[in-house]
């Protein structure tokens, strides 16, 4: 949150940068001395863990373009090159298309938790849209990525994911001509999604740094939910009591990380990728990478394909006006016993329309996609909004230093305060 | 208290596996095949490694039979001398010069030699023309085809495909190749293969297409009570015989199941050269990671312990 600077330049080049750039001021401000609610639990260490993400997606990256050709006679052969020629080629290469899955395992965690813990609410709405907008930017760049390896699942993701384009009328098949550089995937569209994946992570980048900022003013959302009231009873330095806290669910998320990349390297991906793309040859089944299912799901439980398209895209774009949708005044679940219940079956849906979405679109499988679809636009359109005035939320704590104690007493000790409304530890 | 935030952790681990799953579960779908066969391969688990012999009995496997009709066109020669390959030399066998590095693929006499059994085009010479020359460690594996027209013409018009990461491009590719290797057997008797098409009860494919007239009713669905065989037909004929390839050591069985077990260690070889390089370093990353976690948990529990009371 905004506070008074404590930096206090020590040296004499610290002291001279500081009346010309305070660069110092401003890291001190935002990554050591800035207060942070001290009841903050786990799964608030995903923004950490995202961060990491990206800088370990960007490092891999610029070193595999240094090794790869985006041309479609030689792309194929070029990542093959890097996974047998290149020293250590095999493993820049695993951890960034592992890398892709981890950071979206961990976007997805840290989007349910703001679901959750009403983080997207009044002044964190900015935080929120900057957050839909990082999401778009890594769905667009972990597609475009996709496609460079040019095996028989890049070429027809491509073909088929461009071809969404075409359901809208008048303005669809010039857009999927300039998304494709021609009339079909060739090697135009080839260049240019090389070039794209290789600009769009700075963007993410620059959106991630308007993020912590839009992040900073503010100050953290916590699992209680009420701002902070008295800086030095409700908050903690971040330094060293989050770098530390963060630090090990890195190692911890690490370790996931490692398991996949040294010993199931290829268990995430789809096998046909190691087939070379024939445009002659359809696929027996066309899988977009797990991360995109649910959407999959949703495109594909709607019979039409301009609604499909729509209803897929909506499903993102209604996460931009969801602040003003959800009408609670109480951001924290904790504190919403009957909000809890919709969440969780909003949980179940969002994992079983990514399970339907690698199904056979047939039969009972549609059956379960539209329904799961319809509950998913549901929670956001209805449920949240109608809640919002007809739950009677439990009693809140007054302070964020008051629910700490609260836990630490393990609710043996009652409250005077009379917040003791009993909550379930979580 | 102790034992809900030990809870808690999990359940965030677990939310994440669940993720995980969800999105491996989409993969699991495939052709209606009989239940792949599953030996345990060496160079399976964590601390899997290549077993060399097999991998150069399984090479001789590859060249004899395989390499008749599939190419491998991103292996070289001198792959096969590199660290892990089939061939690969610590030092120099008896007769060869001092200032040799035989442990270097391109000076590993073993594949010189093999290499030189193969003749390449070489560099045009003063008249234009292009003699042929030797083959040496840098070229990569000849193709069997000069092109896929003439694949293709030669095997019934299917064209055989490149085997370099043909294990890689197969759900449980090891598990599949080894049975589709092993499991060749007479069709059954409720179905007509074509003259050119060979059946195998692990090949996916539709076998209600080649269910004879008499299981079929006027609209051409399956009669009620015929079951519909396991597996497909496909162009390839059954390539492994007991006995058609003759082992140098007198003690490894010459069956199809073991010619099977080591072309498939070959092949996974030939798709993850880097498989033990992989291995070795992830266990180092994990026992490294294992302990900096041990580290910084204590490290937290510390910096934390004056704050809640």
């Amino acid at each position: 949150m905004s506070h008074e600077s404590t930096y206090d330049p020590q040296t004499g080049i610290e002291k001279w940068l500081d009346k010309r750039l305070p660069v110092v001021r401003l890291a001190y401000d935002s990554f050591v001395d800035f207060p942070t609610p001290k009841n903050l639990n786990y799964w608030w260490t995903f923004g950490g863990i995202l961060a990491i993400c990206l800088v370990i997606q960007i490092l891999t990256g610029v070193i595999l373009a240094m090794h790869y050709t985006p041309h479609v006679d030689y792309a194929f052969d070029s990542v093959e090159h890097i996974m047998r020629d290149v020293n250590y080629g095999w493993l820049m290469r695993y951890a960034h298309a592992n890398g892709a899955s981890m950071f979206f395992l961990a976007v997805y965690i840290h989007m349910f938790r703001g679901l959750y813990y009403g983080s997207y609410k009044e002044p964190r709405e900015v935080l929120w849209i900057l957050g839909v907008v990082i999401f778009l930017l890594m769905m667009a760049t972990a597609f475009m990525g996709y496609v460079l390896p040019w095996g028989q699942m890049s070429f027809w993701g491509a073909t088929v994911i461009t071809g969404f384009f075409t359901a809208f009328p008048i303005v669809g098949d010039p857009i999927q001509t300039l998304l494709l550089g021609g009339p079909a995937v060739g090697n135009p569209t080839l260049n240019r999604f090389f070039s794209l994946h290789y600009l769009l992570p700075f963007a993410i980048a620059g959106v991630v740094m308007l993020h912590i900022w839009a992040l900073h003013v503010p100050g953290n959302n916590n699992p209680a939910g009420v701002e902070v009231k008295d800086v030095k009873k409700d908050t903690l330095p971040f330094h060293p009591y989050y770098t530390v806290k963060d630090g090990f669910a890195i190692a911890v998320f690490l370790l996931l990380f490692a398991a996949f990349v040294f010993f199931m390297p290829n268990s995430l991906g789809h096998p046909d990728n190691y087939i070379e793309a024939n445009p002659l040859s359809t696929p027996a089944h066309i899988v977009p990478e797990w991360y995109f299912l649910p959407f999959y799901g949703i495109l594909r439980a709607v019979p039409d394909k301009l609604g499909g398209v729509l209803l897929m895209f909506g499903s993102i774009l209604v996460l931009f006006v969801l602040p003003w949708l959800d009408t609670s005044k109480v951001r924290s679940m904790r504190y919403r016993p009957i909000a809890k219940l919709w969440f969780a079956i909003f949980v179940v849906c969002c994992l079983a329309l990514g399970w339907l979405g690698g199904q056979p679109a047939e039969g009972v499988y549609v059956l379960w996609a539209r329904i799961t679809t319809v509950y998913y636009f549901a929670y956001f359109l209805v449920i949240l909004p109608l809640l919002g005035v007809m739950e009677t939320p439990t009693e809140m704590p007054k302070s964020i230093s008051q629910s700490v104690l609260k836990k630490v007493s393990d609710g043996t000790e009652t409250d005077a305060s009379g917040a003791a409304a009993a909550q379930p530890a979580e | 208290m102790k034992v809900m935030n030990i809870i808690k952790s999990v359940s965030i681990a677990l939310a994440g596996a669940a993720l995980l799953a969800a999105g491996g579960a989409a993969f699991a779908a495939g052709g209606k095949t009989k239940e792949y066969k599953h030996p345990h391969f060496h160079f399976e688990g964590v601390f899997g490694t290549y077993d060399t012999d097999a991998l150069q009995r399984g090479y001789q496997v590859y060249r004899t039979v395989c390499a008749n009709c599939h190419s491998m066109d991103l292996v070289a020669f001198r792959n096969l001398g590199q660290k892990g390959g089939p061939f690969y030399l610590d030092e120099c066998p008896e007769g060869v010069a001092d200032n040799v590095d035989c442990s270097n693929p391109t000076d590993n006499p073993i594949v010189k030699a093999i290499a030189a059994e193969y003749q390449y085009p070489g560099e045009p010479d003063d008249y234009g023309d292009i003699p042929m020359r030797a083959g040496l460690p840098a070229d990569k594996f000849p193709s069997p085809y000069e092109n896929v027209q003439i694949a293709r013409l030669a095997n019934g018009g299917a064209l055989p495909p490149d085997m370099s990461l043909l294990i890689k491009a197969r759900h449980h590719g090891p598990a599949y190749i080894y049975s589709l290797l092993t499991g060749y057997e007479e069709p059954p008797a409720s179905v007509e293969v074509p003259i050119g098409q060979y059946y195998n009860p692990y090949y996916a494919g539709d076998m209600t297409q080649l269910l004879k007239p008499e299981y079929l009713d006027e609209e051409g669905h399956v009669v009620e009570g015929v079951e519909v065989p396991y597996g497909g037909v496909f162009a390839m004929a059954q390539p492994l015989y007991d006995g058609s390839v003759d082992y140098a050591d007198e003690e490894t069985p010459e069956t199809v199941e073991q010619y099977a077990m080591d072309v498939v260690e070959f092949l996974m070889w030939a798709a993850e050269p880097k498989l033990e390089a992989r291995k070795k370093l992830g266990v180092m990353t994990i026992g490294y990671l294992i302990v900096l976690c041990g580290l910084l948990y204590f490290s937290y529990r510390q910096i934390w312990s004056n704050v809640k009371k």
